[in-house]
């Protein structure tokens, strides 16, 4: 279980009604380990701000993540969390292991762009 | 950007681990108007611990856990904590310290607690950063899964590096240890473990130079430092764990840091600035333990209490 106030995808077919139901997705798959913890907290932190990107967690040893581990876009990844960021139901950009906020917000700002002012 | 009324603290405290979420939490309870500056995750190092067995009062809590419980304490004393957030430029002389954040946002404050922490160190080697994730790891928990029936190396010669290659064993079928020195800084029995180890081997007066591989690391050069000879090396991953330095490349020329980079404070934690205070893992200290941090943050939280108070009835003269 995650610990952690994102959404959590429980299920293959929850991963696929919040791809449908949100243009621009962030998934965070980890485990409660110390690559993942700040992921997960950079997305808690700018959840508020980026109010057009849905924020969510999956937990990797869930049998149900094989839609995030088989994905080819995560072919070579070798580390924990894989984050992925989907538009539209589809891979705008994956990473693997841990990331900073700038790393985070400038995927977010380059694939969904910048959060509006105000 | 200058800083208004709202955006002065009688006390700022950089960081949000245990010793700043104690000076925070201490402050706050004490009206001392506090705002904790975190530039990660709040809870610092010790949320990355998966269980915390040795604080006192609580039986067993994951480290996550207890950072969030020390944060909401903190903020149900009125301390306020801006998280993931950049500090730009910083003045720490006078009795008026400025914060200049990356937003452009400016805070003021009377007192300061640095409480920076440390962070794995890295080998700062070429291919090192593009090939996180994709072969190279700094956590065998959280990522040694990934490289059952492998072989790996593991980098460094301290406590962490051999009892995490012994851990990895369940795993790998091969491992490597690459150490810069003809000696091992870890425990006799870590050693004794590793050693006794027959999937482990010892590559000794070495070090990686470079990484390589296109979607996951395929070798790495390793350097014999005797003999100065470069071996490329086939492997399918790299655990470094070569320890902690401390988080406080922003204050070098800001207040006094000994050789390895420590903030040098007195018993009340104060340091070589008047006003500025240090506690938890970035002072010069020989343990470092969530309980130690917590100590040390409310010697400073404390201390500094103290000081602002005869820095108010001064101001008020």
């Amino acid at each position: 279980m995650l610990y952690t106030n994102l959404k959590h995808i429980e299920s293959a077919a929850d991963h696929a009604k919040i791809l449908s139901e949100n243009e621009n997705v962030m998934v965070v798959c980890g485990r409660m380990g110390p690559m993942c913890i700040p992921v997960y907290g950079i997305a808690e932190e700018i959840e508020k701000e980026y109010k057009h990107v849905k924020f969510c967690d999956m937990e990797f040893d869930n049998p149900e993540s094989h839609v995030i581990r088989n994905l080819p876009e995560v072919r070579g990844f070798m580390g924990i969390p894989f984050t992925i960021y989907y538009k539209n139901g589809k891979v705008a950009k994956a990473t693997s292991s841990i990331q900073t906020k700038g790393q985070v917000t400038s995927i977010l700002n380059n694939e969904f762009g910048a959060p509006s002012k105000g | 950007m200058m800083a208004t009324e709202t955006n002065h603290f009688d006390a700022v405290v950089i960081g949000g681990g245990p010793a700043g979420l104690t000076a925070g939490i201490y402050l706050s309870r004490a009206r001392v108007k506090t705002l904790i500056l975190n530039e990660g995750t709040v809870g610092g190092q010790m949320v990355l611990t998966h269980e915390i067995a040795n604080y006192p009062g609580v039986e067993s809590i994951s480290g996550y856990q207890l950072g969030n419980i020390m944060k909401k304490q903190a903020l149900s004393f009125g301390c306020e904590i801006k998280s993931n957030i950049s500090i730009k430029e910083m003045e720490l002389k006078g009795d008026v310290k400025t914060f200049v954040l990356s937003d452009g946002s400016v805070y003021t404050s009377n007192i300061v607690i640095i409480t920076s922490g440390g962070r794995s160190r890295t080998l700062g080697v070429p291919g090192e950063d593009n090939l996180k994730g994709r072969g190279i790891s700094y956590c065998a928990t959280c990522d040694g899964d990934f490289f059952t029936d492998k072989e790996i190396v593991v980098v460094g010669g301290g406590n962490s590096a051999l009892e995490e290659a012994v851990s990895l064993t369940k795993y790998a079928s091969k491992i490597t240890i690459v150490h810069q020195f003809d000696n091992f800084q870890a425990f006799e029995h870590a050693i004794e473990e590793a050693r006794k180890n027959p999937k482990i081997s010892f590559v000794m007066e070495s070090t990686i130079t470079a990484f390589y591989g296109e979607e996951r690391l395929e070798s790495v050069d390793i350097k014999n430092l005797k003999t100065g000879d470069v071996t490329n090396f086939k492997t399918d991953g790299t655990f470094i764990f070569i320890g902690y330095i401390p988080n406080t490349e922003f204050i070098k020329d800001k207040v006094e840091l000994n050789q390895w980079g420590e903030i040098v404070v007195k018993s009340d934690m104060s340091t070589s600035v008047e006003g500025v205070y240090a506690a938890g893992d970035s002072i010069t200290k020989r343990f470092r333990q969530v309980t130690t941090a917590v100590g040390d943050g409310t010697i400073a939280a404390l201390a500094s209490s103290a000081y602002l108070n005869e820095l108010k009835k001064k101001l008020k003269k």
